[in-house]
């Protein structure tokens, strides 16, 4: 589903990708571990069609086509979808309002009907139910006056009811307790399917205790310097990330 | 004394229509209506040599003269009126006014409450009540603004709204301003008196609308409110004529204790637009709320003049005014605040945010305070700026194309001004006023459409 070849991005003139690859295969959770400043968060940028990276060398394929040639809207249109590590507050707009003018744009992109107010809003109970989402959230501006822990859930939410075809999280567990973390993991979890994959970017293990991995990647100074599955998050937790950079160089 | 040719049209048409005006036989309001024209003679439009005027030229008024309608108030069409009503319920005590004049068959002279008063200005004028001799022209007509004694001197329609003693408006008082077209340069001078006694509650609409593109027209409005201590009037006013009116007014508030006054405007129509807003809270602990929204584009010139006074001691004014130009639109905004010398513990905060959609748009906004006492609280400040990036970008990731996505971040900065609105009606059709101007929305079906988004 996704081929990621050597690729080299620069932020601001510094290069802070060095040739990442990648390959996900539907069906696939991938997670994507690394310190801070390794590129993780750059990675998911540069694939959901941010501004201001700059690829100086390689490809990225989706589906068999250029993703890096699409806006960034035409990806989200073809399934892809990144939940932020800061979801954005957009004051004044309506969150039901703003998640069925997305659906509307991914069905019409599709050449599929509009969804009816009320075929929408079924979804939308159905999917604010595996989130335990207040659904007086839905009715606020996006993401305004959110808790940390409830934009998070927002975004796994948006995922639920768009069901993309390559999910990116950037960083979706940092800055939740417990109980957001185990709603968001079940969300998740909830969305694994055969036609879908998922790349999780993070920091820690403690999600991946609850969304387990089919492969995990280690991410140090723009490239993956080593890949394993869940066992090696295990090993990242325990022994951390400065023991498998030095292990790779000498590899 | 040379009178200058844009001004003789009006001192004759004053002196052709003296005796047909309302109160034509009353001395007191002649006396009113001869001072004024004597004061708008004096002054004449404003020039270029006027500060309250540097960045609003009114010279396309002043090239030809406008006059009265002439047509008949009863013969615009239902269909019209119903279109430019907005979804106003049954139960709402309504006046329409056609080119200035009230059409009797659109109004709906429903119960207002108890104790209120509704009554066209004209029939105000003609037996005028206790309440109004004392108030009317007492307020309006400051130095330079010269359009105020215009209206007082041909003042013939409008609303009087007396409420007594603790009475309220149960439903808001909707007073509807259409103008037509359907006559070249049509002027009329809208006239409008609030008086709230002791601890009375009124809710007012103001609402200007035009018909079609139409011929050019000219409203020129003046509304005075009173409240006495202890009142409360929220005062909505919705500015959306056709883009080859005029309008030109101003709103004149006088506070007693612990009076509260809410002033909402929307602009969002017109051609050359500008008003003026005085507030004087001339007794302890009075508070007054001035939020004003405006969306101008096009070649579209819109100018918001604010004045607020605090004159005596623990006053609180908060005024926030939020702005979208695009096109080759001019913005104008100059908010006063003047705390004086006696009003200590005076709280005035004061903002003004102005969203540019495009690189031929041009706003000059000043906030001032003037700050004559010591032991005060104040702020103000102004904004210009663009829609934000990271915004876009998330509205994108999520499958919205840019050109929606702008707009729908516009209609979110302007949509925090509604979100306070307690009137739903009022509220869903300035959401729709704003949905229907903006550049993109027509990809964002159901733009505010607030039923359909969150039922």
């Amino acid at each position: 589903m996704l081929q990621i070849a050597d690729l080299h991005v620069r932020v601001d003139g510094k290069e802070i990708l060095k040739g990442v690859d990648l390959e996900v295969s539907a069906g696939e959770v991938h997670a994507i571990m690394g310190p801070n400043g390794s590129g993780k968060s750059t990675l998911a940028h540069v694939l959901a069609g941010r501004e201001g990276y700059e690829v100086t060398r390689g490809e990225v394929r989706y589906e068999g086509r250029d993703l890096l040639a699409l806006a960034a809207e035409e990806r989200a249109c073809a399934g892809v979808f990144l939940a932020f590590q800061y979801p954005v507050e957009l004051p004044g707009v309506n969150n039901t309002y703003f998640l069925r003018a997305a659906l509307n744009a991914m069905r019409r992109h599709r050449g599929e009907e509009e969804i009816s107010a009320m075929a929408f809003m079924k979804l939308v109970r159905e999917r604010l139910r595996v989130l335990h989402m207040d659904q007086a959230l839905l009715k606020r501006p996006v993401n305004v006056g959110f808790s940390g822990g409830e934009k998070k859930r927002n975004e796994i939410f948006q995922m639920a009811v768009l069901e993309p075809r390559l999910a990116i999280l950037d960083e979706t567990d940092s800055g939740l307790d417990i109980d957001a973390l185990r709603d968001v993991a079940s969300g998740v979890n909830a969305l694994r399917s055969a036609e879908r994959a998922m790349v999780l970017v993070t920091h820690y293990q403690r999600l991946l205790s609850h969304v387990a991995p089919d492969f995990v990647h280690v991410l140090n100074d723009g490239r993956i310097v080593k890949s394993g599955d869940h066992k090696l998050a295990l090993h990242l937790e325990e022994y951390g990330y400065a023991g498998v950079g030095e292990e790779a160089a000498l590899s | 004394m040379n009178v200058s040719p844009a001004v003789a049209p009006y001192l004759e048409s004053f002196r052709e229509r003296r005796p047909a005006l309302p109160g034509g036989s009353l001395p007191w309001l002649r006396q009113i209506r001869e001072a004024a024209i004597a004061q708008f003679r004096d002054r004449g439009f404003p020039g270029p040599r006027d500060e309250d005027w540097k960045y609003t030229r009114t010279a396309p008024l002043e090239r030809q003269p406008f006059r009265a309608a002439t047509g008949d108030p009863e013969d615009a069409a239902d269909a019209d009126v119903a279109r430019c009503a907005g979804r106003v319920p049954a139960g709402c005590c309504r006046l329409v006014f056609v080119d200035g004049r009230l059409s009797r068959a659109h109004s709906a002279f429903e119960d207002p409450g108890d104790g209120v008063v509704v009554t066209a200005m004209r029939d105000a004028l003609e037996r005028p009540p206790e309440a109004l001799r004392r108030h009317f022209g007492r307020y309006a007509g400051r130095e330079g603004f010269p359009f105020a004694a215009l209206n007082t001197a041909f003042a013939d329609d409008g609303a009087f709204i007396h409420l007594q003693r603790r009475a309220s408006t149960p439903h808001p008082v909707h007073l509807l301003f259409l103008s037509t077209g359907r006559e070249p340069d049509v002027v009329s001078h809208p006239r409008v008196l609030v008086i709230a006694e002791v601890a009375s509650r009124a809710l007012v609409v103001e609402h200007y609308a035009g018909v079609g593109a139409g011929s050019r027209c000219f409203n020129n409005a003046v509304t005075e409110v009173v409240l006495e201590s202890g009142a409360c009037v929220e005062h909505y006013k919705v500015q959306l004529e056709g883009e080859s009116t005029y309008h030109i007014a101003s709103i004149e508030v006088q506070q007693a204790e612990n009076s509260h006054f809410t002033s909402h405007l929307t602009s969002l129509g017109g051609r050359l637009v500008r008003h003026d807003i005085n507030v004087r809270m001339a007794a302890p602990h009075a508070r007054c709320d001035l939020q004003g929204l405006y969306l101008a584009s096009g070649r579209q010139h819109m100018d918001f003049h604010t004045r607020i006074d605090h004159l005596e001691p623990g006053c609180t004014s908060n005024e926030v005014y939020k702005g979208v130009l695009d096109g080759r639109a001019r913005g104008v905004f100059n908010g006063r605040v003047l705390v004086h010398p006696d009003a200590q513990k005076s709280d005035a905060h004061q903002a003004n945010d102005n969203l540019l959609l495009s690189p031929h748009v041009e706003i000059d906004t000043k906030p001032q305070l003037e700050i004559h006492a010591d032991d005060v609280k104040c702020s103000h400040g102004a904004t210009v700026g663009q829609l934000d990036e990271s915004m876009l970008f998330y509205l994108r990731a999520r499958g919205i194309e840019e050109r929606s996505a702008r707009a729908l971040l516009t209609f979110g900065f302007l949509e925090q001004m509604l979100e306070t609105v307690p009137i739903s009606w009022l509220r869903e059709s300035l959401e729709h006023g704003i949905a229907g101007r903006l550049p993109g929305a027509a990809d964002l079906p159901g733009l505010g459409d607030r039923e359909e988004a969150t039922s």
